[in-house]
């Protein structure tokens, strides 16, 4: 086993046993901080219940819609914004105000609106991951090489081949950075849209047993939500690996 | 000239669309979507009277305590990691653990130990924003270059100047990447948190003008803490050009 893997599982191994010793030594309170055995077997119990799959399916199903709404959204307007430069300057100052807008504060709004369903969560996640998406997508847009769009203008491309053989393939890396940032805020603000707006989904769940003073299971629905979140960054960056197969950043990562 | 003609460009355009919101909402008898001019005249004698006090002053007070805990502590661990490969080697899928809970989460937990006091607010802020600060500074450190590091051992730097002009300096181009990414997450965590459990704050007082059906009033809660995340992001660009002066004239020299 080489050094650093079995450094990182040491690091592992003490925090767990951290989590189980400080409850059972006092020095945590058993109300505040379930032992880490009893907070795997109540995740072992969740894992039997069908409410907890339903759960965790609508938070993925509320993160995909959300996520690829943003993303269709981001991209189709970041390249429409970016090909066109007077369209970028007229918008930019806009896009900088619009940006920073906290998209919880549109919460009371969602709920006005949507009532306390599904839908409710996904504007909130729409309204934030689209911002990710389409800056990035901007930046690719400007990247393009100087002389390769002039090479594409001297040989009188089409709009459609410029976008397709010059603009896209410089944006490329670009927009998965975009996406991967837009699926990290999606998770987030679905979870969060459910534990405060309570559309269901694991955050509600967290609530729900916030509520009913089911510490154990609370703990043990906030660890998968952490796993979710692992899993999410992992599976993107995979993504991002096999598309850029090509480019210099991932050919450099693989051959150091 | 080219100046009148760069802001005419950058106004056009939020001018519009203010103008339509105000324009295509004017007599507007829709309970949900009231004129704006109404918002904008509930904003005064909603936000700047006794809320001012009871609501605003304290959601910023524990947006900065938080956020400033968050930064020191955020550095402070972040350099550790990142000057220590072993270290790093040790921490690295714990922090990847933790950096992956969506922060909301720990609200309910931190209630726990907390309450639903100040303390409970601003350790959620802490516990949301210190991830990405961290991470961006150990990432920092790392990146100190070798010749500087050497340079600053042959000369003997004592260790408060070196932590000040090697690494502190050194790192700082991540490190405000970290807090600017900390900072919208800060805001946010305040917002959720109030929302959530809370007697006072933005973030309560807007839920309850929604629960109660005063939409103007919850309109321009809304419009308030746009302002707000507007205005700090400005206020960070600001410090940004302040602080990394030094880094933006290098890298246009090279």
């Amino acid at each position: 086993m080489n050094p650093a893997l079995r450094r990182g599982l040491t690091g592992l191994g003490v925090f767990v046993a951290v989590l189980e010793v400080f409850p059972r030594t006092d020095v945590v309170g058993r109300g505040y901080l379930p032992p880490f055995s009893s907070i795997v077997s109540a995740l072992g119990r969740q894992v039997g219940e069908p409410a907890f799959w339903s759960a965790l399916l609508d938070t993925l199903r509320g993160w995909s819609a959300g996520l690829g709404i943003a993303a269709v959204a981001g991209l189709v307007l970041g390249v429409a914004i970016g090909v066109v430069p007077p369209l970028r300057s007229l918008t930019a100052s806009t896009i900088e105000f619009l940006r920073p807008i906290p998209s919880v504060a549109l919460i009371p709004l969602a709920v006005l609106l949507y009532g306390t369903g599904m839908r409710s969560t996904v504007l909130l996640i729409v309204y934030a991951s689209f911002w990710q998406v389409l800056v990035q997508v901007l930046d690719g847009v400007r990247d393009v090489d100087p002389v390769a769009a002039e090479t594409a203008r001297s040989y009188r491309f089409g709009l459609r081949t410029r976008i397709r053989t010059v603009v896209w393939p410089t944006a490329l890396p670009y927009v998965l950075t975009g996406l991967r940032l837009a699926a990290t805020v999606a998770l987030v603000l679905a979870i969060t849209g459910e534990l405060v707006i309570g559309s269901p989904g694991l955050g509600r769940q967290i609530a729900l047993a916030q509520s009913a003073g089911a510490v154990e299971t609370m703990y043990a629905l906030v660890v998968v939500a952490g796993l979710l979140g692992v899993a999410v960054n992992l599976s993107i960056r995979a993504v991002e690996r096999r598309t850029l197969r090509w480019h210099v950043s991932v050919r450099r990562e693989a051959a150091a | 000239m080219r100046l009148l003609r760069s802001t005419l460009t950058a106004a056009a355009l939020p001018v519009a669309l203010v103008t339509a919101w105000w324009l295509i909402s004017r007599g507007s008898q829709s309970f949900f979507w009231p004129p704006l001019s109404d918002i904008v005249a509930e904003l005064r004698p909603t936000w700047l009277g006794e809320r001012l006090r009871a609501d605003v002053v304290p959601s910023l007070l524990r947006l900065a305590t938080g956020y400033a805990l968050a930064l020191a502590a955020g550095i402070l661990a972040g350099l550790a990691i990142g000057l220590s490969a072993r270290l790093r080697q040790y921490c690295e899928p714990v922090l990847e653990f933790c950096r992956s809970i969506p922060p909301p989460v720990l609200i309910p937990i931190i209630m726990l130990f907390a309450g639903i006091g100040d303390q409970m607010k601003v350790i959620v802020i802490v516990s949301g924003c210190v991830w990405p600060v961290l991470l961006n500074t150990a990432e920092g450190a790392r990146a100190i270059d070798e010749v500087l590091r050497d340079t600053a051992r042959v000369y003997r730097l004592r260790p408060a100047a070196r932590f000040r002009h090697l690494l502190l300096r050194g790192a700082s181009p991540h490190i405000v990447t970290g807090a600017r990414q900390a900072l919208s997450i800060a805001i946010i965590l305040m917002v959720i948190s109030e929302m959530f459990a809370a007697s006072n704050g933005l973030g309560f007082a807007t839920v309850q003008f929604q629960r109660s059906f005063a939409i103007p009033q919850m309109w321009s809660g809304i419009l308030l803490l746009g302002v707000i995340g507007v205005t700090l992001a400005l206020a960070f660009k600001l410090v940004e050009n302040r602080v990394l002066a030094w880094y933006f004239g290098l890298r246009r020299h090279q």
